[in-house]
């Protein structure tokens, strides 16, 4: 894996920049019908980050953030988390639960109101998913989501498991989609793609860019 | 007061008096603290994965896997003057942080793999296990200190404990 991180050039990076705007356009799309509110996402990001720094991209270790995780399967596996504040969480829930006293600081959490926060990541990371796979033309299926409140390295570490295999660095699609018109507390998101080592080549394959060009 | 000395995600640090050792953010990751009971000096891993074969690339990095992060912890030990038959563990993490109905591949069970893994390292090596605290659904930071020999654990959800 680190011979295959030398190797890339910054039109590789710039073909999973792509990767992460559609995705994340899709996903803000899905929200601001599911919301019927205006869905705003980021630039994305494409960061070669080592173990070591990646937590404190999420905000450090054991900042406590709300998140939804699934795997992807199919041609590219990898891992992907839609990971968002605890007060963003509770406030998306709210609006899709019309339930006020909803909340996410002291479990046990309640159980429809989980069940909401699950359901909309879910729509979230399927459509990032399915667009995801039109563009590349691969089969990728998401698995059934998990959901946990807990520390954000805790959360992110799951997801390098695969990586770690290959090596010591992962590389990640981060792109934020936060709601407009809202001066406090907008609802916010940040989208996390984590590829799986051997799903780089058939992601840049897919698109025409070869890795050892 | 001392200072904290931080061990990241997969990677190993020693420790001695007035300092303390601590990770962050273990989930299914363990935490493995060796320490000499007379000496007084401690080690801490922050181990990801049970066992180097996994490794699909030439060994870079030992502190990433059980059964080379323990050894390569001990030699580190050593040369502060531990004594190999002075030395006791413990252990925290292991973790499952999602569970999920329909299981797709089994590293998703990797929290326990990497406990059972630890504890194999250790009593291949004869280093006695004095306790633990690993499965459960919830991240831990831990934090030891090598004069007390207390291994402190906190949790979002479920309060803080020593062991």
């Amino acid at each position: 894996m680190g011979d295959f991180i030398q190797s890339l050039k910054p039109y590789h990076l710039d073909v999973l920049k792509e990767i992460g705007n559609i995705g994340a356009g899709h996903a803000a799309t899905a929200l601001s019908q599911l919301l019927n509110k205006t869905i705003d996402m980021s630039v994305p990001a494409v960061r070669i980050a080592s173990f070591h720094d990646l937590p404190e991209q999420v905000g450090g270790a054991e900042t406590k953030v709300a998140a939804i995780f699934l795997r992807i399967d199919g041609e590219a596996p990898g891992s992907m988390f839609f990971i968002s504040t605890i007060e963003n969480a509770e406030k998306l829930t709210r609006h899709l639960t019309n339930n006020d006293t909803f909340q996410l600081e002291v479990p046990p959490f309640g159980e429809m109101g989980v069940s909401a926060f699950l359901e909309a990541g879910n729509i979230l990371a399927g459509s990032y998913l399915s667009s995801l796979a039109d563009f590349t033309g691969l089969t990728l299926h998401p698995s059934v989501p998990g959901f946990s409140v807990d520390m954000a390295g805790a959360i992110v570490s799951y997801g390098l498991i695969p990586l770690s295999q290959a090596g010591d660095y992962a590389i990640v699609v981060d792109t934020h989609i936060t709601e407009l018109n809202e001066e406090k507390n907008p609802i916010s998101g940040q989208f996390f793609l984590l590829p799986d080592p051997d799903s780089f080549a058939k992601i840049f394959e897919a698109l025409g860019v070869s890795v050892n060009g | 007061m001392g200072d904290v000395i931080k061990v990241g995600m997969a990677d190993l640090n020693v420790v001695t008096p007035p300092n303390t050792i601590r990770t962050s953010g273990l989930g299914s990751c363990v935490g493995v603290v060796i320490y000499d009971d007379i000496n007084l000096v401690a080690g801490m891993a922050h181990v990801m994965l049970p066992n180097s074969t996994l490794s699909r690339q030439e060994m870079t990095n030992v502190a990433k896997f059980a059964d080379t992060a323990i050894p390569a912890l001990l030699v580190e030990l050593e040369k502060l003057g531990a004594k190999k038959y002075s030395l006791k563990a413990k252990i925290a993490g292991g973790a499952q942080m999602f569970s999920f109905t329909t299981g797709s591949s089994d590293f998703m069970k990797i929290g326990p793999r990497n406990v059972e893994a630890v504890k194999e390292t250790l009593r291949d090596l004869r280093i006695p296990l004095l306790s633990e605290d690993v499965g459960g659904k919830s991240g831990r930071t831990i934090e030891f200190n090598p004069r007390s020999k207390c291994l402190h654990i906190r949790t979002v959800n479920q309060g803080t404990k020593e062991i």
